[in-house]
């Protein structure tokens, strides 16, 4: 190729638009942050935080899953989770299941609960301890994620998992979601819906959930000690499962 | 005689071949909606794969959204109008590219390679 084609230099219109987009993206950031009244904002930040701004830990996400509320038969949170995420259902071994439904029988007394079972998202996650390459990691936040660009599918992460919550894409894939990118060789889990806790809104299972009626899943920043999700764990008694690991789980269970 | 032929039709071999430098056998792409690029179509060329690998790690890593290069936002502008898609075919905007250029494009094991289609237009 001709040396003289490559011209690095942006050309006048180029420049003018890029100019008028930053204007108003910064001006857009501006007017979010007019305070309309103290503790009141006129337009609403995805929970508190700019799209260009990094996450931080002065947030930790988390759910309390009350098990009372959470019906038997009910299968609607995995339904919504395989929906939103681009998953086939599927429950063979070379599945993935981000989310499944777990029965559990009190051999004493006979008592069937049922609950669902996903990523825990640690505090001090096995899989990231266990990662050869870092793909696994905790965001500041506290959601565990797979980076899947680095992720080399030694499947270490799967094994170190108490929970069983990380499944192996066998296949190759075709029709994948925008914003969950999905693909052959790399393990994957819940992302407790990181695209869209980005944009200020919930999660598609504990979403799907108050829609069925059940309110079992609350959804919610568990540092913060106004939220719902907060206040609900300081007065009533909820339990992290498998908590004699130690690893500080940000879903807990409330009636198990 | 026999070499003033030689030279004759070697010097045209010269020409044509100059010639054929002169024009190369550049792809012809569907460039879908295109409009105005985020950078200038000559710096895209050379170095976006470089801007979409920094912009992944700060969306990845620091849940950092909604900047200048997207993937998402290459495919939206970029997508065939009839297959609705970046790929698919020598002409298709990524995978046209860069067949011509032999890179292999890793992007779309993971990524969708279509446009999405909104709920409004899908009506």
């Amino acid at each position: 190729m001709n040396q003289a084609n490559i011209d690095t230099n942006p050309n006048l219109d180029a420049k003018t638009n890029l100019d008028r987009r930053d204007f108003l993206t910064k001006s857009s950031v501006g007017l979010a942050g007019l305070a309309i009244a103290p503790g009141m904002l006129l337009f609403d930040l995805a929970h508190g935080r700019a799209q260009d701004e990094a996450v931080s830990n002065k947030v930790r996400w988390g759910m309390l899953i009350d098990n009372n509320q959470c019906e038997s038969g009910c299968n609607d949170c995995v339904t919504a989770c395989n929906t939103e995420n681009g998953l086939s259902g599927g429950t063979k071994p070379t599945d993935s299941q981000w989310i499944r439904k777990v029965q559990l029988k009190d051999t004493h007394s006979g008592h069937i609960s049922s609950l669902p079972m996903m990523c825990q998202h640690c505090d001090e996650p096995p899989c990231v301890d266990v990662c050869p390459t870092q793909a696994s990691f905790k965001r500041a936040d506290g959601i565990v994620l797979v980076d899947k660009h680095i992720c080399i599918g030694c499947r270490y992460c799967v094994m170190a998992c108490p929970y069983q919550a990380r499944s192996f894409v066998h296949e190759v894939l075709t029709d994948q979601k925008t914003e969950v990118p999905r693909g052959k060789g790399t393990v994957e889990s819940c992302t407790l819906c990181v695209h869209r806790i980005d944009k200020g809104e919930t999660t598609a299972c504990a979403e799907a959930c108050t829609k069925a009626g059940h309110n079992a899943i609350l959804f919610g920043d568990l540092n913060d000690p106004e939220s719902a999700i907060a206040k609900r764990i300081r007065s009533v008694a909820s339990t992290q499962i498998r908590a004699d690991l130690g690893l500080n789980t940000g879903i807990r269970y409330e009636g198990i | 005689m026999w070499i003033r032929l030689t030279a004759i039709f070697f010097s045209v071999l010269i020409a044509s071949a100059v010639y054929a430098a002169d024009k190369p056998q550049i792809p012809h792409l569907d460039i879908g909606k295109g409009g105005q690029c985020v950078e200038d179509p000559q710096l895209m060329r050379k170095i976006h794969m470089n801007l979409l690998k920094h912009q992944r790690d700060e969306t990845m890593h620091k849940g950092i959204r909604g900047q200048k290069y997207s993937l998402a936002e290459c495919v939206d502008c970029h997508a065939s109008k009839t297959t609705n898609s970046v790929l698919g075919n020598n002409e298709a905007f990524c995978q046209g590219c860069h067949v011509y250029a032999a890179v292999k494009l890793d992007c779309f094991e993971c990524h969708t390679s279509k446009r999405k289609v909104t709920a409004e237009a899908s009506k």
